[in-house]
C-alpha cells in the first residue's frame, strides 16, 4: 500500500512558505561587506530545508532551484568566495521564483521556465564566477536543469579485478547498485576498463561507497559533471574559463582513450533528443544584462542596508519552535463557542440580577466569578488569532531596497513596533495598502539624494513604519522626511479634475483630495505609481476593514499617513440603538456624538431632505424608520435622538429612537446562511440571545446622499 | 434523482410536513432541526415571507414562511408553529410550515411524475408525486427550491 503523500502536502506548503520569508528577512538584513556567518548559515538552512522538503514531496523543479541556490549559499558560508550586493538580488529573485512554484504547486497553474532558467543561470554564474579553481560542488547546476530529478553527471572508470572481471553477476549487481542511484549509462565495457556514466542526484560518496564494496580505491575513477562539456562555450563566452581549466585536467588524467569527443556527441543527440535545446542558445547575454544596471548603485546600497537594529529574526525563530500550527476553521470555531458562552452569561446575568441579592448571594457571588473568567477567556481565545504585524512589516525592508535602487533614491527604512499584535485576518489585508503607501512615500515623498542635499537635507531620506496600540485601536504610521504635500499642486489638479473644493479649504480637507478616484499629482507616471492602484484603493481597503486614514504633512518636512485600525474583526465596538421593536447596532468609531435636537434646529430642503443645524453646519438628517419601513415610537427627531455620523470625511445625523447601551459585540456573517443586506454590515447577537444587526454606516451615508 | 431511484428500486426517507391542506415531503437527510418558532428579527425591505433572521446557537439563520411564500394556509405564529431548519447547500435555513407529520420511507414505485400545478408551485422544483395509504405527498427538491431565485435567499442562485 503506498502511502498517499498529497495529506502531507498542506505542512509542506507552510512550511516552504515561513522558510522562504524567514529566508528573505533574512537576505534583507544581511549586512553586505561583513555578512553574519550566523545569518549565511541560517539562509543555507532555510534553502536546505525546503531542497529537502520538496525532493521528499516530489516538487523537482524546486529541488533544482534551491540546490543550484545552495550551491552559492555554501560556499558563501564556506567563505570561498565574498557576499555581493547582486547575490542577494539574485537570492531575492530565486526566492520569488520558488514562491511561485509553490504557489503553482498549491493552486495550480504554471511558472515561466524563462525566468527559472534566467534566475538559475544567474545563481551559477555567481557560484562559479570568482572561482577558478572550482570545486566539484559548485559546477552541477546545468545538469540540474538538463535532467529533473538528476542533479550531477558522474563519468565512471573502473577496472574490475580479475575475479569480478570473469564474473557477469558481480559486474551486474554492480550495475543494478549502480542504476539504483540514478540513470545508469554502460558506455563501454569491453575493454579491462569499464566506462559508465551515472545522471543522479546522489553525490559523489554514495557511488565510492557502492564501489567500496567491491573495489579498492585505485581500481576505480569518478569524474562528476563531465558530461556538462557543451556547457563549457557558455561558461567561456562570460570569460570564467572555469571548464577550460577543467577538462584538461580531466583528460590527463584519463589520457588516450579518446573518451571526451564522443561523449560530447552523445550528449549533444541526447539533448536534441529530449528538445530541451537548452544549451544550443547562447543565453550568458541575457542575465549578464541583468545584472549589468546594478554596478553603479551597488555601493550606496550596500553601505545603505546595514543589518537593522532588531531581533526579529531571532523572535521568528524561537516562536516557531514553541508554537503549534493549527487550521484557521478551528481557532474560529472556538471564537465562536467563546463568543456563545459570553452571550449565555450575559443572559444568566441578566436574570439574575432580578433575584434577591440577599437570599442568592451565593449564586450572584457565582454569577461574578463566572462574568470575570468569561472574559479572560474571551481575551485569550481572541489572542490566538493575533499576531505581531512584524509578518507584514517583514516583506517591505525588500519593497524599499528594490525600490531604492529603481529610482535611484537612497532611503532607510525604520521600523517600529513589529511586535504590536493584531488580527491575523487584518494582517493580511494590511499588506497591499501599506505597500502602497509606502511606495508612494518612495516615489513622491522622499527627493532625489542630489535635491535632498541642496535642501540642507540627509541625501538618505528615512521612512518610519510603526504600529502601536492605542485604546481599543492599533495606530499604523508611515512618515517619511520627504517633500510633503504641496497643497497648491493638489489644489491645481483639483481644480482640474472639476472636484468641489472651496478657497478656504482646511489642509486636512486639502490632503483628502488624493483620495479621490484617479487622483495623482505626480509629474511623471513611472512604472511605481503608474500601477492603477490609487489611494482611492487603499482607502477603501481601510475602510473595508473599519479603519480610518489621516494625513498630515508639511511641505518639505515630510508626510505622515497614519491608519487606524479595530483590533480584530470579530469584535467591535458598538452602540445599541433602539428604533421602534428593533434594536440595532452602530459601530462606535463612526459616532461623532449624540444630541437631541432643538425643534427649530431642523429644516427641509425642497420640502423633503430634511438637514438639522450642528452647530452652525447642516447636516443631513435621515430617520432611520424611514430607511428599514419600521413603525417607529418616536417620530418627530426633537423628540427623538440624532447621532451624528462621520465616514469619509461626510458626517450625517441618523435619528433614532432611543441609545440603549454601548457593548463590545461579537459580529457574525449574515452571508453565510442569507444574503447581503443593504444596511447592514452583519449581525450580533445580544444579552437576550436576540440577533441585532449592524448597521453600515457607508451605506447609510450613501443613502443620504441618493 | 427521480430515475435513480427508479432504477435501483430503492427506497426514501421523507419528512413530511403540512402545508394549508397538502401534505409535501422533503428529503429528510436536508433536515438538522425542527424547532419552535422563537423571535425573529425583522430585516427591512425583504419580501414579506422571509421572517427575519433568529440566533440558533450563535449562527445566524434565515426563516422562510412558505405558508406565505406559497399563499397557503394561515401565517399564524403561535407555540405550535413549526420551523424546520434545513441543511441545504451547505447553508442553515429555517422554514416555517403549518406542522410536520412524520417520517415516512418512499419506494421508488410509489413516486409519480408531477403533472404541471400552475401557478401555486412550480414543477422544477417538484420531483413527483408519491402516494402512502391515500395521501398524497408533493415530493419538493428543497435544495433547488431554497437557493433558486425565486426565494431571494442567497445571492447567486443555481438556476
Amino acid at each position: 500500500m503506498t502511502i498517499d503523500m498529497s495529506q502531507f502536502y498542506q505542512v509542506f506548503f507552510d512550511e516552504t512558505a515561513e522558510h522562504l520569508a524567514q529566508m528573505e528577512s533574512l537576505l534583507v538584513g544581511l549586512d553586505i561587506s561583513s555578512p553574519n556567518l550566523d545569518d549565511l548559515n541560517a539562509i543555507f538552512r532555510a534553502a536546505h530545508s525546503i531542497k529537502g522538503g520538496s525532493g521528499t514531496f516530489g516538487f523537482t523543479d524546486m529541488t533544482e532551484v534551491t540546490h543550484i541556490l545552495e550551491n552559492l549559499l555554501d560556499r558563501l558560508r564556506k567563505e570561498e568566495i565574498p557576499l555581493r550586493d547582486e547575490m542577494v538580488d539574485a537570492f531575492l529573485q530565486a526566492g520569488d521564483i520558488l514562491k511561485a512554484q509553490l504557489d503553482a504547486h498549491q493552486n495550480g497553474g504554471d511558472v515561466d521556465p524563462e525566468t527559472i532558467r534566467e534566475v538559475c543561470e544567474r545563481l551559477k554564474r555567481l557560484a562559479v564566477g570568482e572561482s577558478a579553481p572550482a570545486s566539484p560542488p559548485t559546477s552541477p547546476e546545468s545538469a540540474a536543469l538538463e535532467l529533473p530529478g538528476s542533479s550531477q553527471h558522474f563519468e565512471i572508470t573502473y577496472t574490475p579485478d580479475a575475479a569480478t572481471a570473469t564474473d557477469p553477476d558481480r559486474l551486474n549487481n554492480l550495475y543494478a547498485e549502480l542504476g539504483r542511484l540514478g540513470q545508469l549509462e554502460i558506455i563501454d565495457t569491453a575493454g579491462a576498463e569499464k566506462k559508465l556514466r551515472l545522471a543522479t542526484t546522489a553525490d559523489e560518496n554514495e557511488i565510492r561507497d557502492i564501489f567500496s564494496f567491491i573495489a579498492e580505491p585505485d581500481q576505480f575513477g569518478i569524474v562528476g559533471e563531465v558530461a556538462q562539456a557543451p556547457s563549457s562555450t557558455t561558461e567561456e563566452d562570460d570569460g570564467y574559463g572555469f571548464f577550460t581549466d577543467d577538462l584538461p585536467a580531466v583528460e590527463e588524467a584519463d589520457p588516450g582513450y579518446g573518451f571526451f569527443a564522443p561523449m560530447d556527441e552523445i550528449q549533444a543527440q541526447k539533448e536534441e533528443q529530449q528538445g530541451y535545446g537548452f544549451f544550443d542558445e547562447p543565453p550568458a547575454p541575457e542575465p549578464a544584462a541583468k545584472v549589468e544596471p546594478k554596478p553603479e548603485t551597488t555601493p550606496p546600497a550596500a553601505a545603505k542596508y546595514g543589518r537593522r537594529e532588531n531581533d526579529k529574526v531571532g523572535t521568528v525563530a524561537s516562536t516557531a519552535e514553541s508554537s503549534i500550527r493549527v487550521s484557521v476553521e478551528k481557532v474560529d470555531q472556538l471564537i465562536n463557542l467563546v463568543g456563545e458562552l459570553v452571550i449565555t452569561q450575559a443572559m444568566l446575568a441578566q436574570t439574575a440580577s432580578k433575584v434577591d441579592p440577599v437570599v442568592f448571594e451565593q449564586l450572584l457571588d457565582g454569577m461574578g466569578q463566572l462574568e470575570r473568567n468569561t472574559r479572560d477567556l474571551q481575551e485569550s481565545v481572541m489572542s490566538i488569532r493575533m499576531m505581531p504585524i512584524s509578518f507584514v512589516f517583514s516583506r517591505f525592508p525588500r519593497v524599499v531596497r528594490e525600490l531604492a535602487n529603481k529610482l535611484n533614491k537612497q532611503v532607510e527604512l525604520k521600523t517600529l513596533g513589529e511586535g504590536t499584535e493584531l488580527d491575523k485576518g487584518l494582517i493580511e489585508k494590511l499588506a497591499d495598502p501599506l505597500t502602497h503607501l509606502i511606495r508612494n512615500s518612495l516615489d513622491h515623498g522622499i527627493e532625489e539624494p542630489e535635491q535632498r542635499i541642496s535642501q540642507g537635507k540627509d541625501p538618505k531620506g528615512t521612512i518610519t513604519l510603526s504600529a502601536a496600540h492605542q485604546g481599543g485601536n492599533i495606530v499604523i504610521e508611515v512618515s517619511d522626511d520627504g517633500a510633503g504635500l504641496n497643497r497648491e499642486k493638489i489644489l491645481a489638479k483639483a481644480a482640474e479634475k472639476g472636484l468641489p473644493v472651496a478657497d478656504n479649504i482646511s489642509d486636512q480637507d486639502v490632503w483628502q483630495l488624493i483620495f479621490a478616484p484617479g487622483f495623482s499629482t505626480a509629474a511623471v507616471v513611472t512604472d511605481v505609481s503608474g500601477r492603477g492602484v490609487g489611494m482611492d484603493v487603499v482607502k477603501r481597503n481601510i475602510h473595508e476593514m473599519g479603519g480610518r486614514v489621516e494625513i498630515g504633512s508639511a511641505l518639505g518636512v515630510g508626510t505622515r499617513m497614519t491608519i487606524r485600525l479595530p483590533l480584530t474583526l470579530a469584535i467591535l465596538d458598538g452602540m445599541s440603538i433602539g428604533v421602534g421593536n428593533e434594536v440595532y447596532i452602530l459601530p462606535l468609531t463612526f459616532i461623532v456624538e449624540s444630541l437631541q435636537p432643538a425643534a427649530a434646529d431642523i429644516k427641509t430642503v425642497a420640502g423633503q431632505g430634511r438637514v438639522v443645524q450642528v452647530r452652525g453646519e447642516y447636516l443631513p438628517l435621515i430617520a432611520l424608520h424611514q430607511v428599514f419601513n419600521i413603525t417607529p415610537k418616536i417620530s418627530e427627531p426633537h423628540n427623538g435622538i440624532l447621532v451624528l455620523l462621520e465616514t469619509e470625511g461626510k458626517k450625517i445625523a441618523l435619528f433614532v429612537d432611543e441609545l440603549l447601551g454601548q457593548h463590545q459585540v461579537v459580529i457574525k456573517s449574515m452571508e453565510s446562511n442569507y444574503r447581503k443586506v443593504p444596511g447592514v454590515s452583519g449581525a450580533t447577537i445580544m444579552g437576550d440571545g436576540k440577533v441585532a444587526l449592524i448597521l453600515d454606516i457607508g451605506a447609510l451615508v450613501h443613502i443620504a446622499q441618493s | 434523482m427521480q430515475e435513480e431511484q427508479k432504477s435501483s428500486g430503492s427506497t426514501q426517507e421523507l419528512l413530511t410536513f403540512t402545508l394549508g391542506g397538502e401534505e409535501y415531503g422533503l428529503d429528510i437527510l436536508k433536515v438538522q432541526e425542527i424547532r419552535g418558532y422563537d423571535a425573529v428579527t425583522a430585516i427591512a425591505n425583504t419580501p414579506e415571507f422571509i421572517r427575519g433572521v433568529i440566533n440558533l446557537r450563535g449562527i445566524i439563520v434565515p426563516i422562510v414562511d412558505m405558508r406565505i411564500k406559497f399563499n397557503l394556509g394561515h401565517a399564524e405564529y403561535n407555540e405550535l408553529t413549526v420551523v424546520i431548519i434545513l441543511n441545504v447547500a451547505g447553508r442553515v435555513i429555517g422554514m416555517v410550515v403549518d406542522g410536520v407529520s412524520d417520517v415516512i420511507s418512499l419506494s421508488a414505485d410509489q413516486v409519480k411524475p408531477a403533472p404541471e400545478f400552475g401557478s401555486a408551485i412550480d414543477t422544477k422544483y417538484v420531483m413527483g408525486l408519491g402516494t402512502v395509504d391515500d395521501r398524497m405527498l408533493i415530493l419538493v427538491d428543497i435544495e433547488k427550491l431554497m437557493t433558486s431565485r425565486d426565494m431571494e435567499l442567497v445571492e447567486s442562485v443555481s438556476e
